[in-house]
């Protein structure tokens, strides 16, 4: 199957042992678009993320990335930006050496500039010589986000990115992601803020029990997040019933 | 391919550099292991040179076991084996590099381990590291091409310590054995045709190892 979308997956499932993490999703995000998606812990966002990411191998389904399969194409997988859970970062290492790190793996022909750039536009440029270790969990997570941005990715996948992050930290992140956005950049954004979500997405999704319960695209007017937030605490209440 | 991995080398020793935890506690027990060998010889009944190369290789089999086990644990860490595999590079390059820090790794303890038994059981220090050097390296190719693999595929398990062990330790068996043959001949001074047919043996299971372990690694790193 061919596509032009950014990501595109068809009735995409994962399965561990016997829980189906992932069960039946398909959707088509295309660049310049946000899906932000929300659902409780547990609900398969994560796994859906590392789906997309070639991380996890699909029990049903595919999943293609600029109609790549990210698992068997390693030089696609440049395309790819992925902040997790976890920091995926080097703790003996300085900030700037583990985004350099990042760069050479990713293929960037000045790694040392690159890397300057992507931890100043985190603002966390004065802490580039300190060890990750020293920092603080709000400077790691701008750090992490600097080492998946710094090889310039076309498709960006965010796992709860504004966790630990102050004001200051997530109004520059929003800025860096709204730009990304603007120069054609697909986003994959799991969060459980409905508000920080809704205001960068395109389209928004709510994932229970493995599956998208509630899709919405964006409307003229923009998202009404409050009503938005009822919709997904209805269709969580009546899954559980 | 190679760039890659040599990234990925570079990173491992710059981690390792700025800890030195696992090359100090390696060293440490290589020395200890070696003077504990030298305190319960008998003299009297074994000589220096029949005794020092099955020391060599059983210290140098457990050191390495103790160093590779750390390989993939810095990658646990926070999942940055996540940002390696997400990363436009092949997974072999990501062996090979993991495999060539750890040779450099074991090389390093080498350097120390050889002139330390050439003085503790009385060997000829010239003749004891230029002879052995090269076996050496043989040996550890063989040896970190197995542990690297293992590495990677106990890492993620309950059990990791032993783990490691138990998968490594009987395709470590013909790399000490022909290591074994090759040095006790070396030391003892007798032609190098004689250690032939072991110097052989060892180059092909380095050739096999290494060939087998980068093709079998990306499948270790499945879910």
């Amino acid at each position: 199957m061919t596509s032009n979308a950014a990501v595109h997956a068809v009735d995409l499932g994962k399965a561990f042992g016997r829980r189906q993490a992932v069960r039946g999703v398909d959707f088509s995000l295309g660049t310049g678009e946000c899906l932000a998606l929300f659902g409780p812990n547990g609900a398969g966002k994560t796994t859906l993320l590392r789906l997309v990411a070639g991380l996890l191998k699909p029990s049903a389904g595919s999943v293609r990335v600029r109609d790549v399969d990210m698992r068997r194409d390693a030089p696609a997988r440049s395309a790819v930006g992925l902040v997790s859970h976890q920091s995926m970062l080097y703790a003996p290492l300085t900030a700037r050496e583990n985004v350099e790190f990042s760069a050479r793996l990713g293929g960037v022909a000045e790694p040392a500039s690159a890397a300057r750039d992507a931890l100043a536009s985190l603002k966390v440029g004065d802490v580039a010589d300190v060890e990750v270790r020293k920092l603080s969990r709000g400077q790691q997570q701008r750090v992490s986000i600097a080492r998946a941005l710094v090889h310039g990715p076309v498709v960006l996948l965010l796992d709860e990115p504004y966790s630990g992050l102050d004001e200051s930290g997530a109004a520059a992140l929003t800025s860096v992601l709204a730009s990304l956005r603007e120069r054609g950049a697909a986003l994959l954004l799991v969060t459980h803020n409905v508000a920080e979500g809704l205001a960068l997405a395109t389209h928004a999704a709510v994932m229970l029990d493995g599956r998208f319960a509630l899709e919405e695209t964006r409307p003229a007017s923009g998202f009404n997040a409050a009503a938005f937030s009822a919709g997904y605490r209805a269709q969580a209440g009546v899954d559980r019933g | 391919m190679l760039a890659a991995a040599w990234i990925i080398a570079r990173k491992d020793l710059a981690v390792e550099l700025r800890t030195r935890s696992a090359f100090l506690s390696v060293l440490v027990f290589t020395l200890l292991a070696l003077a504990t060998f030298f305190f319960a010889w008998d003299a009297t009944s074994v000589a220096s040179i029949d005794l020092a190369p099955g020391v060599l290789w059983v210290t140098f089999t457990f050191a390495g076991m103790l160093g590779l086990h750390r390989s993939f644990g810095s990658e646990a860490q926070d999942r940055a084996i996540d940002g390696l595999l997400i990363a436009p590079v092949e997974r072999e390059a990501i062996y090979l590099g993991k495999a060539i820090a750890n040779l450099v790794f074991v090389g390093a303890v080498l350097v120390v381990a050889l002139p330390a038994l050439a003085i503790l059981y009385n060997l000829p220090l010239a003749q004891t590291v230029v002879g052995l050097a090269p076996v050496a390296l043989l040996a550890a190719i063989g040896l970190v091409s197995v542990g690297t693999l293992f590495s990677s595929m106990a890492v993620n398990t309950r059990l990791a310590e032993l783990l490691l062990p138990m998968l490594s330790l009987p395709f470590f068996v013909p790399i000490v054995m022909a290591s074994s043959q090759i040095s006790a001949r070396l030391l003892a001074g007798r032609p190098m045709s004689e250690a032939m047919p072991w110097l052989k043996i060892l180059i092909a299971f380095d050739l096999v190892f290494v060939v087998a372990c980068t093709i079998a690694f990306p499948y270790t790193l499945e879910e």
